[in-house]
């Protein structure tokens, strides 16, 4: 292992250069030797060395000028300087060119060949920390947006301009078009995208727990509050906070959530003691908050300091065109999930996805692609797989000779073939509940 | 291409008392290197290499002039003094070989009790004076220095080092010397 590990030795010193390169070579190393610090540049850049001990007082080009052109040119080798005259001064400026070290000559064994395991021990922990981060920089190029259309492409223009700063972004778009995708999008191309992403569906926060879940709390601060607990505020600092479904957060908290914006501290629940925070908030958002605005039930304030910057995300049916992209992907993802065969789609059964409205958008898409993966027999889904969606769009008929419950009978049909006759489903595609839905299939005698 | 009656290692004493060398000390290392060890007395005088600033003889030069006037061959040759050695870069040496060469040398200066205050010990003396002499000879055959601080290979910084290690080579050494061999 350590013949891998590459010393240059730079001294005038011929005695000098011979006997520290047979001592470093008895422990493994590959040594090399020059000079002159003319001779050590040439050398380096031909090749790649791990550190370099320099000798300070040479002819010509001495060592400390060696050293400060290794830390402008060669910034990653090691530089131990040595000098056979100890001088404060001469040490306190190699330090300050960035030196690894200082030695006196002569050294002490132990010490020397100790600080060579140290250098190389770093270098390795460096090498590591660049491998690690370049591995998590290509797992995080997996969480990116789907997509050719120039709708996706404008989302992702403004994801790449946005992520560097440190702006609030509110992000809007129909249920299921993939706003947590774009805001994780945001996070990971950021400066922050090493600190957590905390996400925050505010609409799934129990009413009574929303303020310690977001605050957290000190121990004994109420019933049952055994431990202290940081809340979500205090878990994404120094990184990024999503905020999903931000428009059902209600008045109180909206008034608590602002202040922690303005003033970028917290304090627990039980306690006096504020704690500082420092995060980047995302929001987003299936309601028009614009409206909720002027309705009076979303403030206005924390409107605006959300919505610095906006980013809305189209449904599905107005980017068909990126149907083919995403149902590769999710085969793909899905093979590699199950290890089942499945290669692809039939250019049939391809058609049927684009002509389907997905009102659940790039979810529900992604779920019918699972559900036709799971059924498939062979390598390529086909229109069998996809039988529970409807064979085709049904054109709405609004011939004026028809009256309105003729009309919501027929949309009511259209919409229940298109979910299969899954009365859950039909009945949030027409925005009602379920027994009002069971009701008008009675009343129209729709059945399956 | 050598005879092998030509490989063979030879102990070569300066001013170096002969009777620590055991017979005990020839049939290890023997064992170890697989070739005849021999005793010669060479023609060496050690002034020259003397600083009078450290007060100790400088190793590399010494094998430097000793390489120059000696004719190359297959054996391994290892000096033996009892003066105190030093390389330039550092404040003393056990001793000094050179790798896949055919010179090393060995002091017996650090490893007597008497430097450090002790009653003499002449037993002590000779395990780690064979102890030095295989890890210096090892370096002869390209061995380099081992993790393993019970092998012979393993770098001494102290006699303590010394004391603590074997004097056979760990299994890993071993091989890589059977290789050579």
């Amino acid at each position: 292992m350590n013949e891998n590990v590459k010393i240059l030795i730079v001294d005038d010193e011929l005695i000098v250069r011979e006997s520290m390169k047979g001592w470093l070579e008895e422990d493994g190393y590959h040594v090399e030797v020059a000079e002159t610090a003319e001779a050590a540049l040439g050398m380096i850049g031909e090749k790649e060395f791990d550190m370099a001990f320099v000798d300070i007082k040479m002819p010509g080009i001495d060592g400390i000028e060696l050293l400060k052109r290794l830390k402008d040119q060669y910034s990653t080798i090691d530089v131990v300087m040595m000098t056979a005259y100890a001088s404060v001064d001469n040490a306190v400026e190699a330090m300050k060119v960035g030196a690894y070290d200082y030695l006196t000559k002569p050294f002490d064994p132990d010490y020397v060949s100790m600080m060579v395991r140290k250098i190389i021990a770093r270098r390795q922990l460096e090498q590591e920390n660049v491998r690690l981060k370049e591995n998590i920089e290509t797992a995080l190029k997996h969480v990116h947006i789907i997509g050719e259309s120039p709708a996706i492409k404008a989302i992702l223009k403004q994801v790449e301009e946005v992520a560097v700063s440190d702006t609030s972004v509110l992000i809007g778009g129909e249920s299921g078009t993939g706003k947590e995708m774009v805001a994780r999008a945001i996070h990971y191309a950021s400066p922050r995208r090493f600190e957590p992403l905390v996400v925050v569906s505010c609409g799934a926060l129990p009413e009574g727990l929303v303020e310690s879940e977001l605050f957290g709390y000190e121990r004994g601060a109420f019933t049952g509050a055994f431990y202290k607990k940081k809340g979500k505020f205090e878990a994404a600092n120094g990184g990024t906070l999503f905020l999903d479904e931000i428009g059902e957060l209600n008045a109180k908290m909206q008034v608590d959530l602002l202040r922690v914006l303005q003033e970028r501290e917290i304090t627990r629940i039980g306690s006096n003691k504020s704690i500082k925070v420092d995060f980047r908030v995302l929001a987003a958002s299936n309601r028009n908050l614009k409206e909720m605005v002027e309705e009076g039930t979303f403030r206005e304030d924390l409107f605006y300091r959300l919505n610095v910057f906006n980013i809305h995300v189209p449904p599905l049916r107005e980017r068909v065109e990126d149907i083919p992209l995403l149902v590769e992907y999710f085969i793909s993802m899905l093979r590699r999930q199950t290890g089942k065969q499945v290669e692809g789609i039939t250019a049939q059964a391809l058609n049927k996805l684009k002509q389907h409205g997905w009102p659940g958008n790039v979810r529900e898409l992604q779920n019918a692609v699972e559900r036709a993966f799971v059924t498939a027999k062979g390598k390529l889904i086909t229109t069998e797989e996809l039988a529970f969606l409807a064979p085709e769009k049904i054109p709405v008929v609004t011939s004026p000779s028809l009256s309105l419950a003729e009309i919501e009978k027929m949309h009511i049909e259209n919409v229940l073939k298109e979910c299969d006759y899954n009365i859950s489903m039909g009945a949030k595609v027409l925005g009602i509940d379920r027994t009002t839905l069971y009701n008008k299939m009675k009343k129209y005698g729709i059945e399956k | 291409m050598a005879s092998k009656s030509e490989e063979k290692i030879i102990l070569a004493p300066v001013h170096f008392p002969k009777e620590i060398l055991s017979r005990h000390l020839f049939e290890t290392l023997e064992t170890i290197f697989k070739r005849p060890v021999y005793i010669a007395s060479p023609k060496l005088d050690l002034h020259p290499f003397f600083d009078p600033a450290r007060d100790q003889y400088q190793s590399t030069a010494i094998l430097k002039h000793f390489i120059k006037t000696t004719p190359r061959g297959e054996s391994k040759i290892c000096l033996l003094v009892k003066e105190d050695l030093f390389i330039p870069v550092l404040t003393f040496v056990f001793g000094e070989a050179h790798m896949y060469g055919q010179f090393a040398i060995v002091s017996s200066h650090r490893l007597r009790e008497q430097f450090y205050m002790r009653e003499e010990n002449l037993k002590l003396l000779e395990q780690r004076l064979l102890k030095e002499i295989v890890h210096e000879l090892g370096h002869t055959f390209g061995l380099v220095h081992c993790m393993d601080d019970r092998c012979v290979m393993h770098n001494s910084y102290t006699v303590e080092d010394t004391d603590h290690k074997n004097v056979y080579p760990c299994e890993v050494c071993f091989a890589k010397l059977d290789e050579v061999l």
